[in-house]
């Protein structure tokens, strides 16, 4: 299995809108709040208007090389296009969450790598049924948290609470709601 | 914070008071950070009708005795190039950021290094040269800016950070420099900010008819660019002590290189990173030492088709092998590309030029397995 | 005429004050070059209307007595040696781009006084968009634009404003409105701007409209010192040499031709219309209009 505590690269990815590059930037905190080397790229320009965004997360002991994580640890897609476009590379014994709500076909057909672990579940559908619609991009962040371990559980809370805003305090608790949603899904 | 906002706030903090721009991607952040933050410091944000115009306000802010900046991204570049060479030309200090994307042309808008001739070799007509930084981190993007600003005074000639789309768009942890003391900025006596009547009044020139004026202006200004090439070189060196293979890599490149040549060493290659801060001054005393210390190939790792390697060339003059690997059109190499060209250099093969097709990364397929539209009978 | 004795004429205050002083037996000042202006010897040609312009210029900063403020733009053109002539701060701008140079100066000293000269080729063909955009921003700065409907320093290319039919280098058969266009009428378009304050043509062929155009280049400064908007002067000028005519028969071509095409007159002025400044001028104009009506909240 990979060293989660030695190095994160995770690449986040799906459709713009999901909250993808916000479920980044709360695991870029989680490496901040660690004292971690910490790099957070996304994808941007035209791709960001309707079609897939996506983000490279790495969190590190090191000093980061290239932001752009070609062979991930890790991975959290949320459309059908990012499974196609990035399971195969994730590394062997890296982890994989997919929401089959929209990616409907999951892992399957896609050639991992060795002992790759794959939680497909429906989060979007979890996320309506539990009134925290546009919120399973955390369910997914929670899912993945609870395979990897990448940090302490209380540091992934002050990272989310560090990323809600103060104007909207008011969806800090759905937020964290929809973390442990994720664990126990 | 984004790279690019990193810039905004860092030059706002090195007393940066005015900022004139138009909009371009990858740079918008930084703008938009501009406009939002200036005026509740007492400073300008303007965007200008075009970047023909913002660059001339730049010139005519940094003549009236102003910290002032503008930033763009290649093709507004471009336009620059005039007010630049005026800047140059009239001894005004300003600073010039450009968030390199693709070209020729309109381009692309990925993240790209094909400006570096550009930026080297005078951006505009006329014989200069500028000061250029060239950030390889979020926490670089604030810690250059802020020398670039104190550059530029010094030496009174307009300096350029060229970052990349990556670097711009990138979050990472940073430290921000303190906020200047605007009292403490250097006198600019010269300056023309209205004589009061006090002094001889002060002109901002860059016309000189008489051959000979203008001879010496030159010879002045040149003087002050080996001052620079003296003192202001910069460069950052990794596992260079006993390199046998020396990567030279700046920007976005060098980020690639770094995790290149430590899986390199990892395979037990000497290889070692010279990462060029600034690239012009280039960092010609850096690799001297390195020639004399026993290296014997150089490998530039580039975002285009080859610029930098000249002065590679040029540094090394004969005294080591120079190959070159690179990407191009906003294509990024990755890690394990780059370690192909390093297992090459150090196999004595030649470098492939780019990504075998199929290879990891590789978003475009190599140009001779491609079919033009005439043999695809299109 | 006894030469005047240069080392006396020399005096530190306005020429108002030079007038009349005594400077020898016999000798008293009548008229003494503004204090603003330099000694040094202009380049302009014989006859051409640029010296008269820029001797305005100066008057205008002596009379208001803002020569240690004025921060003053030199174009590319025959002008281009204005910074030479100049006592005041002056900066020499890109060709087209002077309105550019003037922002710039002008946001970082507000308090200052900017003003941009520029011919028809620099204002009205390669700088159109800095002059349309510094207007329509309301930039606090005056400008002394020079129409002599051809462009003078490189040899008598077809201008902007060159005259349909008018016989130049480039259009050697004579302006092709068919082909080229039409001129570009410079006051009429800037009028219809929001942020300009005020707009007047005038020209300088006799001691009358010399006069005239003096007391617009005084309201185009004083605009600009009471904070009321953008101000141009377009001055319709004469260019003997690239006219290919004697400096009376230029003017006399001048008022055949030019003046009819460029009418003089006040094409804008947000003052004489009731208003306190051209931002009040576009408020009014835009009533109807909600959004531009909203107040900002500081």
């Amino acid at each position: 299995m990979a060293d989660y505590n030695h190095e994160l690269l995770c690449v986040l990815s799906g459709f713009g809108g999901q909250g993808l590059l916000f479920a980044g930037k709360i695991m870029a905190n989680c490496g901040l709040i660690d004292g971690r080397q910490v790099s957070w790229m996304p994808s941007y320009g035209p791709e960001m208007r309707g079609g897939t965004a996506n983000c490279s997360v790495s969190l590190s002991d090191d000093a980061i090389g290239t932001p752009f994580i070609t062979k991930p640890t890790a991975l959290i897609a949320m459309n059908q296009p990012s499974v196609e476009k990035f399971a195969a590379s994730v590394q062997p014994g890296g982890a994989i969450v997919i929401d089959t709500t929209l990616a409907m076909n999951g892992a399957e057909g896609v050639e991992l790598a060795d002992g790759v672990e794959v939680a497909a579940f429906k989060a979007t559908e979890i996320a309506e049924a539990e009134g925290l619609k546009g919120l399973a991009n955390i369910i997914c962040l929670g899912k993945l948290w609870s395979l990897t371990n990448f940090c302490e559980r209380e540091v992934a809370d002050a990272a989310i609470t560090k990323c809600v805003p103060p104007k909207r305090r008011h969806l800090l608790e759905p937020n964290l709601r929809a973390f442990q949603l994720g664990i126990d899904a | 914070m984004k790279g690019n906002e990193v810039l905004a706030e860092a030059a706002m903090r090195a007393g940066c008071r005015f900022f004139f721009g138009y909009p371009i991607t990858p740079q918008t952040e930084l703008a938009a950070y501009m406009a939002k933050k200036l005026p509740t410091i007492g400073g300008t944000f303007l965007q200008a009708e075009s970047e023909i115009a913002a660059i001339n306000m730049v010139y005519g802010a940094a003549a009236a005795g102003a910290r002032v900046m503008t930033s763009s991204s290649s093709p507004g570049v471009s336009l620059k190039g005039e007010g630049v060479s005026y800047m140059a030309g009239a001894d005004c200090p300003g600073v010039i950021v450009n968030v390199q994307r693709g070209g020729p042309g309109l381009g692309g808008i990925q993240p790209s290094q094909s400006d570096y001739f550009q930026a080297t070799r005078a951006l505009g007509h006329g014989d200069f040269y500028m000061p250029v930084f060239a950030p390889s981190t979020v926490q670089e993007m604030a810690d250059l800016i802020y020398d670039a600003f104190d550059l530029a005074d010094e030496y009174r000639t307009p300096t350029m950070i060229l970052a990349d789309g990556m670097i711009g768009q990138m979050m990472e942890p940073v430290l921000l420099p303190p906020e200047r003391d605007l009292s403490t900025l250097p006198a600019k006596p010269w300056a023309t900010s209205g004589s009061r009547m006090e002094r001889k009044h002060n002109v901002i020139n860059s016309l000189y008819l008489s051959p000979n004026k203008l001879e010496d202006t030159n010879y002045e200004r040149f003087e002050r660019y080996e001052q620079i090439k003296e003192k202001h070189q910069r460069q950052e060196l990794m596992s260079c002590d006993d390199a046998q293979i020396v990567v030279v890599a700046f920007g976005a490149a060098s980020r690639i290189a770094r995790t290149a040549v430590r899986d390199a060493r990892k395979k037990g290659i000497k290889a070692g990173l010279l990462r060029p801060i600034t690239l012009w001054p280039f960092p010609t005393k850096a690799i001297d030492e390195l020639c004399d210390g026993g290296a014997s190939s150089f490998l530039s790792v580039e975002l285009n088709m080859g610029q930098m390697v000249q002065d590679v060339r040029l540094a090394v003059n004969g005294r080591a092998s120079v190959d070159f690997y690179g990407r191009t059109g906003g294509v990024l190499p990755t890690p394990e590309e780059v370690l192909q060209a390093i297992e090459k250099v150090a196999a004595g093969e030649p470098v492939v030029q780019s990504a075998e097709p199929g290879a990891v990364g590789s978003l475009l397929p190599h140009p001779k397995h491609r079919k033009s539209s005439y043999e695809r009978g299109e | 005429m006894a030469k005047p004795n240069k080392a006396l004429i020399k005096l530190p205050a306005y020429q108002e004050e030079r007038i009349g002083t005594q400077i020898a037996e016999g000798e008293t000042i009548r008229a003494a070059r503004p204090h603003v202006l330099t000694d040094v010897v202009t380049n302009y040609c014989p006859g051409c209307t640029h010296g008269i312009v820029n001797r305005l210029v100066a008057e205008c900063i002596d009379e208001l007595g803002i020569e240690g403020k004025t921060v003053g733009i030199a174009p590319v053109g025959c002008s281009v040696m204005m910074y030479d002539f100049f006592n005041c701060d002056m900066i020499e701008a890109a060709h087209g781009r002077a309105p550019a140079v003037a922002t710039g100066v002008k946001r970082v000293h507000p308090e200052n006084v900017v003003f941009a000269y520029q011919g028809d080729g620099d204002l009205a063909s390669i700088g159109t968009a800095e002059t349309v955009h510094a207007a329509t921003r309301g930039e606090k700065i005056t400008v002394i634009f020079i129409n002599n409907a051809i462009y003078g320093m490189t040899g008598g290319q077809m201008a902007p404003t060159s005259l349909p039919n008018q016989v130049t280098q480039t259009s050697p058969y004579g302006r092709d409105v068919s082909k080229v266009g039409y001129p570009v009428r410079i006051s009429e378009l800037l009028a219809t701007l929001d942020g300009v304050a005020y707009v007047e043509r005038v020209t300088c062929d006799s001691r009358q409209h010399i006069m005239q155009a003096k007391k617009a280049i005084k309201k185009a400064f004083q605009n600009q010192i009471d904070g009321i908007g953008y101000s141009l002067v377009e001055v319709v000028a004469t260019c003997p040499t690239n006219w290919g005519m004697t400096p009376l028969d230029a003017f006399q071509w001048l008022r055949d031709n030019m003046l009819p095409y460029y009418p003089l007159g006040v094409y804008k002025d947000v003052v004489a219309d009731g208003f306190a400044t051209a931002a009040d001028a576009a408020l009014e104009r835009a009533k109807d209009c909600p959004i531009a009506q909203q107040k900002k909240e500081d």
